[in-house]
């Protein structure tokens, strides 16, 4: 066992709703996997399910190698948490909030006071730390969260929907923050539906449709399987005249479109921008630009449940 | 399946948690300057009328608590009203106000077994309770040596504190009552509002339940004085279902040490007994032993009760 994380056939139903269904998952040390899934697909309750706070119906998880249902209180020494729309005790300061905590976690005054000092600096909130938490913003709640998680010194982190609610420049800096998490060798495990900032921080993602895992894989991998291809190349040329076929040649391209008049999109399993350049200009053509894009997660998620709707 | 580790790991931080959220909070400081300054207004009347026999009464410090002055009730009737108020006021909120507050599933994602999380918050709220009592204690005998003149004895300090923890039992039921029904109802307006429907219930319509019960499955009819006994025996124990009553009889047996029984006694019964002349207060803690430790029963099945349903609880709000 070198998983941090691992589950086999994980299922969780709540009566008829079958609300996670036959996961299996490995998390591997320092990693960051993202958790994808649209609303109700099951990733709060998978998080719920690792964290020993809903028992599975069946399927068994192992977190750093404890059964969290009979188990909880190892596993939650080491895990951290930060729930979706976390809240705190609104007249207790910030520092208060986290002095709870550290006593729940054992910490002695002294310990926790350097901690805390510690873990608010690095999530910026060291001038408000005596301010009641309940005239916190939403952006500065999420901040005090992670900082929570930081204070236990975990080795997993687990954050659900860490970036919902926040304005892209607070959630660009939050993503940084994850980012610091793995530098120093946690591991991370985030659910969102935001694809670009899961696509930003994670190594691996899983993508959840109706309780089960469709889809596993880094990301370029996704890209591969379900677009075709990893890249995106734009090209943009003066006469489009005969140019396509010739594009279309290039070993590597697997789909070309037309987007305006001398304005192709293509889809490529390598970087072949030299030769798309070669090809235009030895046609004559001016080369206007030439741009390399890399899908999104959003195209791939777009993409798959266009398929899967497809199919139903 | 079996749980490892101490399910009491964190019991003290929910403790001290709750303790102090209690003695800050608004709430709690309005309610007990309110039972203060109703019992100090009781014992003073009290005392005031009491100063005439203090050289006849041995017990006068126990007459203290339970002497009622026009327009006043006693102090222990007041303590009967108010202090169900307060242990609702406390444990209402508990759960669900963790859940409101979106902060139960951030606690129960510490190191820590539920079960600590809800013994904590019951814990919290009896400490709270019982540091009221000791003061209002303190101060109604502070009082007495100030308008009475005299020390209390030895028995009477005795009694007093026997007093105060079945006073605290009973203050008990209502706080683990509260605290159930704070994890049954996701509103904390709805479990208030139901905790006190049950107090009302006891308090106003028990008795009148009781007694047309009693009269309807054992009829007494033309003077039998079996069938009244009988009729009599029902409603005693109909009657003793409820905390109020047991509370009660508490009182009576502790406070009031020529009290040798509670309930019917035949005259048979009475052969050789002094009549008047007081128990002593082991004797008088036998006589009270049952109704004791009927409310302590019933705090534990509550509490009891709250655990099984919060340990089914989902988390997440
Ligand atoms: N206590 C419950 N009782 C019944 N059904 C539940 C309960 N909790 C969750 N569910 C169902 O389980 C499914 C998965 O819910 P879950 O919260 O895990 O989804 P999610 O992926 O976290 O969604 P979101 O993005 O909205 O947070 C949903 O269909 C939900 O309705
Ligand atoms: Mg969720």
């Amino acid at each position: 066992m070198n998983g941090v994380i691992e589950t086999q056939d994980l299922s969780k139903h709540y009566g008829p709703v079958i609300a996670v269904d036959g996961l299996t998952l490995t998390l591997l040390k320092g990693e960051v996997f993202g958790l994808l899934g649209p609303n109700g697909s099951g990733k709060t309750t998978t998080i719920l399910m690792l964290l020993g706070l809903t028992e599975p119906t069946s399927g068994t998880v192992r977190v750093l190698g404890y059964d969290p249902s009979r188990n909880p209180l190892q596993v939650k020494r080491r895990a951290g948490y930060l729930p979706d729309s976390v809240g705190f005790y609104d007249d207790l300061t910030a520092r208060e909030n986290l002095r709870y905590t550290a006593r729940l976690n054992g910490l002695t005054r002294a310990e926790a006071d350097a901690r805390i000092t510690d873990v608010v600096a690095r999530v910026g909130l060291t001038s408000v730390v005596n301010r009641q938490a309940g005239a916190f913003s939403r952006g500065m709640r999420q901040r005090l969260g992670l900082a929570e998680v930081l204070l236990k010194q975990p080795e997993i982190a687990i954050l659900d929907e860490p970036t919902a609610g926040l304005d892209p420049e607070a959630a660009i800096e939050f993503l940084g923050m994850i980012k610091e998490l793995k530098a120093q060798d946690i591991t991370v495990l985030l659910s969102s539906h935001l694809l670009h900032q899961v696509q930003a921080v994670c190594d691996r993602v899983g993508l959840f449709h109706k309780g089960k895992m469709v889809l596993e894989g880094t990301f370029d991998s996704l890209a591969d399987r379900i677009l075709g291809g990893a890249y995106r190349i734009k090209v943009e040329t003066s006469r489009p005249d005969g140019l396509e076929p010739a594009l279309r040649a290039i070993p590597g391209v697997t789909n070309l479109s037309q987007e305006g008049p001398g304005q192709f999109k293509l889809e490529t399993q390598v970087d072949c921008r030299a030769e798309v350049a070669r090809r235009v200009v030895s046609s004559g053509a001016d080369l206007l630009g030439l741009t390399l894009e890399r899908p999104s997660l959003d195209e791939i998620y777009a993409r798959y449940f266009r398929e899967v709707d497809h199919e139903t | 399946m079996k749980r490892e580790g101490s399910p009491w790991t964190g019991l003290w931080a929910v403790v001290l948690k709750e303790l102090a959220d209690h003695l800050s909070s608004v709430r709690m400081q309005l309610l007990e300057l309110l039972i203060f300054l109703t019992a100090f207004a009781a014992t003073f009347v009290a005392s005031r009328q009491l100063r005439a026999t203090v050289a006849e009464d041995p017990y006068i410090y126990l007459k203290l608590f339970t002497t009622a002055q026009e327009p006043l009730p006693s102090f222990v009737a007041f303590l009967g009203f108010f202090l169900p108020l307060a242990a609702i006021a406390m444990g209402f909120d508990s759960v669900n106000g963790e859940h409101n507050r979106r902060t139960l599933s951030r606690v129960l994602s510490q190191p820590i077994y539920r079960d600590a999380l809800l013994l904590g918050k019951f814990l919290a709220g009896i400490l709270t309770l019982g540091i009221s009592l000791l003061a209002l204690w303190l101060l109604v005998t502070g009082m007495g040596l100030f308008v009475l003149g005299v020390a209390p004895s030895g028995e009477e300090v005795g009694r007093g504190l026997l007093f105060l923890l079945g006073t605290l039992a009973y203050a008990g039921i209502w706080l683990a009552l509260a605290l159930m029904f704070s994890v049954i109802f996701r509103q904390p307006a709805t479990s208030a509002l139901a905790a006190m429907a049950v107090w009302l219930f006891f308090a106003v319509f028990w008795d009148i339940m009781v007694q047309v019960v009693a009269q309807a499955l054992r009829p007494a009819y033309g003077g039998d004085p079996f069938a009244a006994l009988a009729q009599l025996r029902l409603g005693l124990f109909l009657s003793r279902l409820s905390p109020n009553t047991l509370f009660a009889e508490l009182v009576i047996a502790l406070l009031n040490p020529e009290v040798r029984a509670l309930g019917p006694v035949f005259i048979t019964q009475l052969e050789g007994a002094v009549l008047n002349s007081p128990l002593p207060v082991g004797q008088s803690l036998l006589l009270a032993w049952p109704q004791f430790t009927g409310l302590l029963a019933g705090v534990l099945m509550l509490f009891a009760g709250s655990y099984v349903l919060f340990q089914r609880q989902e988390v997440r709000a």
